[in-house]
């Protein structure tokens, strides 16, 4: 018990690691051996999980369950992992849905060995970042996420389709998205490895809770490689942030995400949405905030401008689809801006009220689009798997054919939406609360936004209407099962989950209000 | 001619007594054998040459001084007993490769010539007097010349003879006369007088420098110096492979021996002079050898182009004029005398199977003899100055002497060539080891002595370029008597 | 006295060579096993020399000298510290994996290993010399068996084209760096070759400045700086899988480490002169190596300028002259030469089974050969630069020493990282994930079990130097310590 109560962050960490290793030796063909070794191993996880989170104190402001081991002692980085709030709504939001999307992909049938390792793999990828407090081992995590990823896309995901790139070859649309993704966020993170270099040869050290002191207690009027402070921190911090934004996404930088998420299979989907973009918020607010107080507060009108426009232009391009997951990929763009949107607050109201009831939603937006967004994507799955067609026209009038399955659509929609109840409304609405407050430029970002909420409505409505309502497609009569246990087992606990956080917000908010009042 | 002929005096002359007496023994036993036993003479001279080496490795090693005997004609000192062993060295193993071919292995006559000449190197190293090396030379080139155009029935080995013939008069006339021309003006023919004379002033520098050229001359023909290096192609295209081998190890080691004695021990004051002119020569006859070597698809014009870029490269040596200069001269001689052997040994053996000395027709060697093969890479790469063979060792020595003379434009040009050098070399490894052809099957059969001298040159390549102390040891003794 | 450890992993191969050299070329199969079993002994000892080293007394040790020449002070003097410790086990490493693969060498196996045994012995000599002499010497003879490997057992192609022109190439270098080597002899008044002596030589600064060039560009031809890294590619594309191993996997360190040893090293003021230009070449190296990598259609031609990058970057990490950008080439050497062995290994399993590297002619290989397959990404993930593999272990500090050299020149090279990216990922997606041609279906059969535990061996040293960098970093930063020390603490 010492044992897992001194080293828990560890092996929460590595437990889909080492899961993944005996699904790598078990024969292949036992696929179902293999399923079931898979959600039992995310299952405990998701109990050492659960352990953290009662054993965490929330009224201490530090961080806690650190751990410190000998890494790469050459360039003075270490084995450096401890959560604090923010980090422990994201690990339980994580060690969630994992097993949740394995569950979900029990109908895989083609290599499932790799596919479940990998999934697996990429857990540890996820969980590595929310966990680390040393910045290169932050990066570590950070990129080897993208590699499962990106097989996942590549292997796994939809067969039909073709792309042309330049000199009219035509490549699979899977190939090109995934080649898409990863040179897409790899070119992003370009500029943070370099970023995070010269942080280190500045700091003479990776470790976080050093380099918050010492990279900002930086003499302002000194130089670094020939350049004032001022400057290069600037420019380290845009390095940052775009890295951050792209995987966020923020427009303008947000192209990639729709073809992955059109490509993906259903459970790449959901951990792409469920916790994948999530880590760029992260990144906003674990590095950007702490490391660039001031560069953050003098350029959060831009960011808040970039999120304002994610609000609107997702709202306005989901809006427009007629593929049922391209819809709800671009609700994604529309979500998250949110959580800029509360960032930027904060970052520029820094220690005001304002700023940490921002925070707070911002952070509670996080985890509950994590929830919203997995369980649209699954939804939208459960229903191509039946009909394999994601086209909106294809539907209509469904509802008499799935009761179970259209009610669970339309309370999973609501909770997105941000119906007052559900858990949507809570965390838009502080974050909307926060942004009200700060300055003059902010309540005008803030009304621009409510704009975009109001095409939130409208596409998710059109969804709900062209899916479920309306005349009736006669071709799917007889063809169109109900929705099956598994399948509701998948959603039951993200359901109840929005029902609680939406009722009774204060179970979470209690975890990470602490943390972000520390963020400053 | 007062002094009696002591026992030093004896010893000094012990390999060229010994030789002479195999030489009467070779006759004599050509006179009684019968047509089909004479190939044995050839164990006879080999064999004989063997006693007579080890013979005067025991008996007739000189002192720590340098002692003129026979009247100052001769120098009785490790220079010229270093190449003596040389020489006895080659010939004997030019003997066991030549055993087996019939129309020269069964003549005793060849055998005969091969030891006077051999006399005749012993000698011209050791000259310490004009006359004495004139004398020398001439004995060493004229039986020369019989051997190159053996082969009667063969027009090319005619040819052969006869170019060799013409050209070595000529040049051997010119340095004659650059010999009269020192001893009228300087009043001795004694080496190591001149040098006073020269020092005292007694020659104007360019009557010197005039007389120096015509002697010049006569040694640079006998290393295939440019510009006087083109009877060497043709020369040992013709002659019988053993002797062209003998030709290019024995008798231009011979050469080297005297132009280094004679130029260190004459001209000591006029070094940088005759440096440069040196190394002039060195750089033209390195770079054109290796160039037209490029072009030859004959293996023995090839070895015979390289055996003149060769000797750019010992004369490289021989411009520094200084102690580590001419140690590695020395040095060079040894090495290059093994592996050039070699490199002829097998060439010859081949033929004697093939009746081809083209380039072309080496495609699938090893495949039809893997030994063979791996004996001509070696020899080849030691040529080329490849580790862990001699060629390397020798090549650094000479570059590291003229680099320490200050002459580092020299060594620079040396290690280009030898660049050069390695690509035709290579070319040639390549018919070797890579190309087949449809005789893949027939082997190259190599007759016991042979076999053997092979064996002896291949290991000798290798022992020669790991074990290198010894002979550089050697090399520096002998090289020191010139200071 | 101590057993000559060192003594005994620098011969046991060329011992082995003789050795096959005796068996009768039609026992392929004890030739084979021969074969095996030494380079299973050398790897073996290399291994345990690697984790015996004691990192707390540092400097050289296993040393041994004998006197080889004692009038020029050549002497045969050997030993390891944290700097080429690791080339050795990597050595050992490419020699082991190489014969695995080259199991079905069926054209005259005897004289194919026999050479390929004599290169090993030429690249652990140069990798334990501690005199200059030796180090030539061993140079050489690591240089020219390559000629007749590529030209015997080479791609019918290019091969004789690609060996002549890899051969004058390195041949060049080292007769160039040789006559640097020899002026540094005679200027150094020592008379002795030994290089730990030398480095106390002295040399005034303006022999250092004139001499430096030629010895640092003569061996790092063979490291394959821009614009002399032209052979590599071609030789890489000609030589057979195993020799291209070789080639890559270590030969190209044995560049980057003489010019190390003996320009860095020996000439430190002459480093310190000519850095910023050199600098230069390697990021040129670095980016238009990756550029062209990333449009070749020949899978071995990708994979050989991939090199010529990732050698840039060696020679990036050295010419910053610092410590990170040091420890980074160090680990760099180590991690390339592993992973480019695994590339190379890769690349000969799938055109012995397809007859061709046409990257557009490939597919579907991950069907038939899952194992490869990973193997392969794994190598892909190394050479991005992906954290968690040795790759990222070597290259972030390299960047970082750049960057404290000069910051827009990290940002430059960082463009290669994209590069490589898309390069590997379309051969990754293109030749193992697209559609197999129908041609090949039918006959692709999965690799032998020796290929696998080959290719297991070098993929798991990529992921245990990735995950576990103290596995190696501590030594070569004890060996760069040296270095830095040589430098005047810069």
């Amino acid at each position: 018990m010492e044992f897992i109560e001194s080293n828990l962050l560890s092996l929460i960490l590595f437990s889909p690691l080492a899961v993944a290793l005996v699904i790598a030796l078990l024969p292949a063909k036992e696929k179902t051996l293999i399923r079931w070794v898979a959600l039992i191993g995310s299952l405990i996880t998701l109990t050492l999980s659960l352990y953290l989170w009662f054993s965490f104190n929330p009224n201490w402001q530090v961080f806690q369950f650190e751990e410190v081991r000998v890494w790469y002692d050459a360039i003075h980085s270490s084995y450096h992992v401890g959560v604090d709030g923010i980090s422990l709504a994201m690990v339980l939001l994580t060690t969630l849905l994992t097993p949740l999307v394995l569950l979900a992909s029990f109908k895989i049938d083609d290599r499932v060995k790799a596919y479940m390792a990998l999934f697996l793999i990429l857990e540890t990828g996820m969980l590595g970042v929310f966990l680390s407090l040393d910045l290169l081992l932050f990066f570590v995590f950070w990129e080897i996420g993208l590699v499962p990823m990106f097989f996942l896309i590549n292997q796994w995901g939809s067969e039909k389709g073709e792309r042309e790139l330049w000199g009219g070859i035509k490549v699979p649309a899977r190939a090109y998205a995934s080649f898409k993704f990863m040179i897409y966020t790899m070119a992003g993170s370009l500029g943070l490895l370099l970023a995070i270099q010269l942080i280190g040869i500045v700091g003479a050290t990776f470790d976080l809770p050093l380099l918050f002191e010492r990279w900002t207690s930086l003499d302002p009027h000194s130089t670094i490689i020939g350049l004032p402070v001022g400057t290069v921190k600037t420019i380290a911090f845009w390095a940052f942030a775009i890295a951050f934004a792209l995987k966020v996404p923020v427009w303008p930088f947000h192209t990639w995400l729709p073809d992955a998420h059109t490509e993906a299979p259903t459970a790449g989907s959901m951990i792409l949405a469920g916790v994948l973009l999530k880590l760029g918020a992260y990144g906003f607010l674990r590095l950007v905030l702490p490391l660039y107080p001031e560069q953050a507060r003098q350029y959060s009108g831009v960011l808040a401008f970039l999120a304002v426009l994610s609000i609107i232009f997702g709202a306005l391009s989901s809006f427009g689809q007629t593929d049922f997951k391209r819809l709800v990929a671009y609700s994604s763009v529309n979500h998250m801006g949110f959580v800029v949107l509360g960032i930027a607050a904060a970052a520029f109201a820094q220690g005001t009220e304002s700023a940490t009831i921002a925070m707070n939603g911002a952070v509670l937006q996080m985890f509950n689009h994590g929830l919203s967004a997995a369980g649209m994507f699954f939804l939208v799955g459960v229903i191509y798997e039946r009909t394999h067609t994601r086209d909106l026209n294809q539907f209509g009038g469904l509802f008499p054919l799935v009761p179970v399955y259209g009610g669970i659509l339309i309370f999973t929609s609501m909770a997105s939406l941000g119906l007052p109840g559900l858990n949507g409304f809570v965390s838009e609405f502080l974050v909307v609360r926060g942004t009200w407050g700060v300055g003059w430029a902010f309540p005008t970002f803030t009304a621009l936004a409510m704009i975009g909420l109001f095409f939130t409505g409208a596409y998710i409505l059109k969804g709900i209407k062209m899916v479920l309502h309306g005349p009736l497609n006669e071709k799917w009569v007889g063809h169109l099962s109900e929705i099956n246990t598994r399948e509701i087992i998948v959603m039951a606990p993200l359901m109840v989950l929005m029902l609680v956080t939406g009722v009774w917000p204060a179970w979470i908010l209690v975890v990470i209000n602490k943390a972000v009042t520390a963020l400053f | 001619m007062s002094e009696s002929i002591d026992l030093t005096m004896t010893l000094a002359l012990l390999p060229e007594i010994l030789l002479l007496v195999l030489a009467g023994l070779v006759l004599t036993f050509d006179l009684i054998w019968s047509e089909d036993r004479k190939r044995s003479l050839g164990w006879l001279t080999a064999g004989g040459l063997a006693v007579t080496l080890v013979v005067s490795m025991i008996f007739a090693r000189p002192g720590e001084q340098a002692i003129f005997v026979w009247g100052g004609m001769l120098r009785y000192d490790w220079l010229g007993f270093t190449f003596q062993m040389l020489f006895l060295f080659g010939a004997a193993l030019t003997a066991l490769l030549a055993m087996d071919v019939k129309e020269l292995g069964s003549r005793g006559e060849f055998y005969i010539l091969m030891l006077v000449s051999t006399i005749g190197m012993s000698l011209m190293v050791s000259s310490a007097d004009l006359i004495m090396l004139y004398l020398a030379i001439e004995t060493t080139s004229i039986p020369m010349y019989v051997l190159a155009g053996f082969f009667k029935q063969d027009n090319k080995s005619t040819e052969a003879g006869f170019k060799y013939l013409l050209f070595g008069a000529m040049t051997s006339a010119i340095m004659l006369y650059g010999f009269s021309l020192l001893f009228g003006y300087a009043g001795t023919t004694d080496i190591y007088n001149l040098a006073f004379a020269i020092q005292a002033g007694a020659i104007e520098t360019i009557p010197l420098m005039g007389s120096l050229f015509l002697v010049l001359v006569g040694f640079s023909f006998k290393i295939s110096a440019v510009p006087f290096h083109f009877w060497a192609p043709d020369v040992y295209e013709g002659a019988p492979t053993p002797i062209a081998g003998f030709l290019s190890t024995a008798s231009k080691a011979a050469g080297f021996g005297v132009l280094i004695r004679f130029f260190m021990a004459a001209f000591p004051t006029i070094s940088t002079e005759w440096s440069n002119i040196i190394a002039i020569v060195a750089v033209a006859t390195m770079t054109l050898g290796n160039f037209l070597a490029i072009t030859q698809s004959n293996i023995k014009r090839m070895l015979a182009y390289s055996s003149i870029a060769h000797a750019g490269y010992i004369l490289v040596g021989v411009a520094t004029a200084t102690p580590l200069g001419m140690t590695s001269v020395v040095f060079y001689l040894i090495i290059y005398l093994v592996t050039n052997l070699a490199a002829f040994g097998i060439v010859f053996t081949f033929w004697r199977t093939e009746r081809s000395d083209e380039i072309k027709s080496y495609d699938g060697f090893s495949r039809r003899a893997p030994g063979l093969g791996l004996a001509m890479m070696v020899a080849f790469l030691s040529l080329a100055g490849m580790p862990p063979f001699g060629g390397f060792i020798a090549k650094v020595l000479v570059f590291a002497a003229a680099v320490n003379a200050d002459m580092v434009w020299l060594a620079v040009i040396g290690v280009l060539n030898s660049i050069i050098g390695l690509y035709y070399y290579l070319i040639v490894l390549k018919h070797v080891y890579l190309y087949r052809t449809d005789a893949d099957e027939k082997p190259v059969p190599v007759a016991v002595p042979a076999r053997i001298a092979l064996i002896i040159l291949t290991f000798g390549i290798v022992l020669l370029g790991v074990a290198f102390a010894p002979w550089f040891h050697w090399s520096t003794t002998a090289a020191s008597i010139l200071f | 006295m101590q057993f000559p450890i060192i003594s005994v992993i620098v011969f046991i191969p060329i011992l082995a060579g003789l050795l096959i050299l005796l068996i009768p070329s039609d026992r392929k199969t004890e030739i084979r096993v021969t074969a095996l079993a030494a380079a299973a002994f050398a790897l073996g000892l290399s291994a345990w020399l690697y984790f015996s080293y004691d990192l707390g007394v540092g400097g050289y040790q296993f040393v041994e000298q004998y006197t080889w020449l004692k009038e020029l002070g050549i002497s045969y003097h050997v030993g390891v510290d944290g700097m080429n410790v690791p080339l050795v086990l990597l050595t050992g490493v490419v020699m082991f994996t190489g014969v695995l693969i080259s199991w079905g060498v069926d054209d005259r196996p005897r004289e194919f290993f026999a050479f390929l045994f004599i290169l090993a012995t030429g690249v652990f000599g140069v990798f334990v010399a501690l005199d200059m002499f030796m180090l030539f010497f061993f140079y050489e003879i690591a240089v020219f068996p390559m000629y007749l490997l590529i030209v015997i057992w080479g791609w019918k192609v290019s091969r004789e084209y690609a060996a002549m022109k890899l051969t004058l190439y390195l041949f060049i270098g080292s007769v160039i760096a040789l006559v640097g080597a020899l002026a540094m002899y005679f200027a150094s008044n020592l008379g002795t070759f030994d290089m730990i002596a030398l480095e106390g030589a002295g040399f005034s600064a303006g022999f250092q400045k004139f001499w430096f060039p030629f010895v640092f560009m003569g061996f790092a031809i063979l490291g394959g700086i821009w614009p002399f890294h032209n052979w590599s590619p071609d030789g890489h594309v000609a030589a057979p899988t195993a020799v291209s191993m070789f080639h890559a996997g270590v030969l190209m360190k044995l560049g980057a480490f003489a010019a190390l040893r003996v320009g860095i090293m020996l000439l430190p003021e002459g480093a310190k002169f000519w850095m910023p230009f050199i600098i230069l070449l390697t990021i040129v190296n670095v980016v238009y190596g990756a550029y062209i990598a990333m449009v070749q259609t020949d899978m071995k031609y990708v994979i050989g300028f991939s090199s010529v990058s990732h050698m840039g970057l060696v020679a990036m990490g050295f010419a910053t002259l610092n410590r990170e950008g040091m420890i980074g080439a160090g680990v760099q050497m180590f991690s390339h030469g592993v992973m480019t062995a695994l590339f190379f290994a890769v690349v000969g399993m799938i055109y012995d089974r397809a007859h061709t590297r046409q990257i557009p002619e490939l597919g579907g290989f991950s069907k038939k050969m899952p194992f490869v397959t990973i193997a392969f990404i794994i190598g892909g993930l190394v050479s991005m630069g992906m954290p968690g593999f040795s790759g990222f272990v070597a290259e972030f500090p390299i960047f970082m020493g750049v960057w404290k050299f000069q910051p827009w020149i990290a940002i430059l090279a960082s463009i290669s990282i994209v590069i490589t990216a898309s390069y590997i990922i379309r051969i990754i997606s293109k030749v193992f994930f697209g559609k197999m041609p129908e041609a090949y279906a039918d006959h692709i059969h999965d690799v032998t079990v020796l290929d696998k535990v080959a290719l297991a061996l070098l993929a798991g040293i990529l992921v245990i130097v990735g995950v576990y960098p103290s596995i190696m970093v501590p030594l070569v930063e004890s060996g760069v310590d040296n270095i830095l020390r040589l430098l005047g603490g810069a």
